[in-house]
C-alpha cells in the first residue's frame, strides 16, 4: 500500500501536476486562440520540420544502428571494446556539449573545410549523434542471443549469405531493431540542447518545435509555447504508446523463442 | 561471410562513429587546449564558471538521491503490486525520456510562474535553484525505475516470501533479500540519472532565468560563453562536462557487465 501510494504521489507532484498547469494554459485563451496558435505558419513548418527529420533520423539508424551492432557482435577487431563503451557517449554527454562538438568540426571553423553548419543538414547530424545508441543498444543483445545454427543449417541447404540475412537473421532482429528506431525518433522529435547553436535557428529554415516554443517563451508568449507544447506533448504519448505495443512485442517474441 | 565483405561492414560502421562521434569530441579536446593547459584551467576557474559548476553539483545533489528512492519505490510498486492505473502509472514513468525538455521547462514555468497556481510560495521556484532542481528531477525519473524493473520481474518473489515466512517484516525483506539482488540495476540507474541530471540543458534554460554567477548551471555557462565569443571558455567547460561524462561512461560499462552476467 505505502509503495503504490508513494509512487503514485511523486509522480503527481513533478510530472502531473506541471503538465496539467501546461494544458490548462494552453486552453486558457479558448478554442480560437489556440488553434491560431498551433497554426501559425512558423510553428506548423517548425512541427513538420520535428517530425520529417526525426523519420529521417530513425530510419538513418536502422540501418547504421543494426551495422554498428553487427560489427560489435559478429566482427573482431582491435579496440573493440573500446568502440562498445564509446556507443554510450551520446547518453553521457550533455547534448549542449554535443552541439559545440558537433559545430566546432563540421560549423564554419571547421579545420577539414566542411561547413554545415545552420542548414537542415545540420538538424539531421545533431540528431543523429544524440539518437546514435538506441538502435545499436536494442539489436546488439538479440544478436547476441541468436542461435548460430539456423544459419549455418541455412548455409548448409545452400543459401547465400544475402538470403541468410534476409530470411534468417533480419526477421529475429526486426523487433528490436523497430523498438530502438521508434525510441530514437521519440528522443529526435523532443531535441533542443543539441541544435540550439548548430542549426542557427532560422524560422521556415531549420527551427524545430523546441527551438519555436523556446523562441515564444522568451518573446513573452507562454500560451501559443503552450498551445504548441500540447501538440508536441501529444505526438510525444503516441510514439510512447507505439514504443510500449513494440515492446510488448518483443517480449513475446522472446517468450515464443 | 567473405573476408571483403566483413571488411565493408567494419568499415561503414566504424567510419560512422568515428565522424559523427569520435572526431568531434576529440576536436573539442584539441580546440580546448590550443592556447595550452594553462588558459583552459583559467577559463574554469572564472568566479563564474565555478559557481555554475556549484549549481550543477549541488542539483544532482538533490535530484539523483530523491529519484533513487522514488526509483526503487515505484519498481517494487509496479512489479510486486496491483491497483488501479498502473498501466496510466508505466507510461507517466516514461514520459520525461521522450518529453522536449522545453515544454518541461515551459510546465515548471506556468506552475510556477506569477500566473501559477502555485505562484504564491513563500519562497522563489522559478528564476531559482528549486525550479531548476525540480526541473531536472523530472527529466531524470524515468531511468532507475527502468533499470529496476527487469530485475524485479526476473529475480520473482520465492526469497521474499521465504524470508516472510521465517518471520522477517517488510523492511528486514526489503534489506537483506530484494536490495541485494537488485543493487546493481540501481548502481546502473544511478549512474544514468547522474549523467542526465549533470547535463540537463533545455528545462533548466527555461527556469533559471540564466542568472550569470546565480541561477548558471555549468550547461548554461557553455552556451553563455560561446555566445560571448569565448571559445576557450566555451571549449574548456564543455572538456570539463566531457570529461564528467566519459567518468559516467567507465561507470557505465563497470556497473553493465555484472548485470548482465548474474
Amino acid at each position: 500500500m505505502l509503495a503504490q501510494g508513494l509512487a503514485t504521489a511523486y509522480l503527481s507532484l513533478i510530472v502531473l501536476l506541471p503538465l496539467a498547469a501546461l494544458v490548462w494554459h494552453a486552453a486558457g485563451g479558448g478554442v480560437d486562440d489556440f488553434r491560431a496558435a498551433v497554426t501559425d505558419p512558423q510553428a506548423v513548418s517548425a512541427l513538420r520540420l520535428t517530425l520529417v527529420a526525426s523519420v529521417a533520423v530513425a530510419l538513418i539508424n536502422a540501418v547504421m544502428g543494426t551495422i554498428v551492432a553487427w560489427i560489435l557482435v559478429r566482427d573482431r577487431f582491435p579496440g573493440q571494446s573500446i568502440v562498445n563503451a564509446l556507443v554510450d557517449l551520446p547518453f553521457a554527454l550533455p547534448t549542449i556539449v554535443a552541439g559545440l562538438t558537433l559545430l566546432t568540426l563540421y560549423g564554419p571553423t571547421s579545420p577539414v573545410n566542411v561547413d554545415v553548419a545552420f542548414s537542415r543538414t545540420a538538424v539531421l547530424l545533431a540528431l543523429l549523434f544524440v539518437t546514435l545508441p538506441f538502435v545499436i543498444r536494442t539489436v546488439q543483445p538479440v544478436l547476441l542471443e541468436l542461435d548460430r545454427e539456423m544459419e549455418e543449417a541455412a548455409a548448409s541447404l545452400g543459401a547465400g549469405s544475402f538470403q541468410i540475412f534476409r530470411r534468417i537473421i533480419l526477421p529475429n532482429l526486426f523487433p528490436a531493431i523497430l523498438s530502438g528506431v521508434a525510441l530514437a525518433f521519440a528522443r529526435a522529435i523532443g531535441e533542443f540542447g543539441a541544435l540550439v547553436l548548430i542549426t542557427g535557428n532560422l524560422p521556415f529554415e531549420t527551427e524545430v518545435a523546441s527551438v519555436y516554443i523556446f523562441g515564444r517563451i522568451e518573446s513573452g508568449d507562454p500560451r501559443s509555447a503552450a498551445a504548441v507544447s500540447v501538440v508536441l506533448l501529444l505526438i510525444t504519448f503516441l510514439a510512447l504508446l507505439l514504443i510500449g505495443a513494440l515492446r510488448r512485442r518483443v517480449t513475446r517474441h522472446d517468450a515464443v523463442a | 561471410m567473405t573476408r571483403l565483405r566483413r571488411y565493408a561492414l567494419r568499415f561503414i560502421g566504424l567510419g560512422y562513429l568515428g565522424v559523427l562521434l569520435a572526431a568531434p569530441v576529440g576536436l573539442v579536446f584539441q580546440r580546448a587546449f590550443q592556447d595550452g593547459f594553462g588558459a583552459a584551467w583559467d577559463a574554469v576557474t572564472t568566479p563564474a564558471a565555478k559557481h555554475a559548476l556549484v549549481v550543477t553539483l549541488i542539483i544532482a545533489a538533490i535530484a539523483v538521491p530523491a529519484n533513487t528512492i522514488f526509483g526503487i519505490v515505484c519498481a517494487i510498486a509496479i512489479v510486486r503490486h496491483r491497483f488501479p492505473g498502473k498501466n496510466v502509472v508505466n507510461v507517466i514513468v516514461d514520459l520525461p525520456l521522450a518529453l522536449s525538455p522545453i515544454v518541461v521547462g515551459l510546465a515548471f514555468l506556468l506552475l510556477f510562474g506569477t500566473e501559477g497556481w502555485l505562484a504564491d510560495l513563500p519562497f522563489d521556484v522559478v528564476f531559482a535553484l528549486p525550479g531548476m532542481v525540480l526541473a531536472t528531477i523530472f527529466v531524470s525519473l524515468p531511468f532507475v525505475v527502468r533499470e529496476v524493473v527487469p530485475v524485479l520481474r526476473e529475480i520473482g518473489t520465492e526469497q521474499e516470501q521465504a524470508a516472510a515466512t521465517l518471520g522477517a517484516g517488510g523492511w528486514q525483506i526489503f534489506r537483506r533479500v530484494t536490495f541485494p539482488a537488485i543493487r546493481w540495476a540501481v548502481a546502473y540507474g544511478v549512474v544514468l540519472t547522474t549523467a542526465r541530471a549533470l547535463g540537463e540543458f533545455g528545462a533548466i534554460s527555461v527556469v533559471s532565468g540564466r542568472l550569470i554567477g546565480k541561477t548558471e548551471s555549468l550547461t548554461l555557462h557553455v552556451e553563455e560563453r560561446y555566445q560571448s565569443f569565448d571559445y576557450v571558455g566555451a571549449y574548456a567547460a564543455s572538456v570539463l562536462l566531457a570529461m564528467l561524462a566519459i567518468a559516467t561512461l567507465v561507470a557505465m560499462t563497470v556497473f553493465r557487465p555484472k548485470e548482465e552476467t548474474r
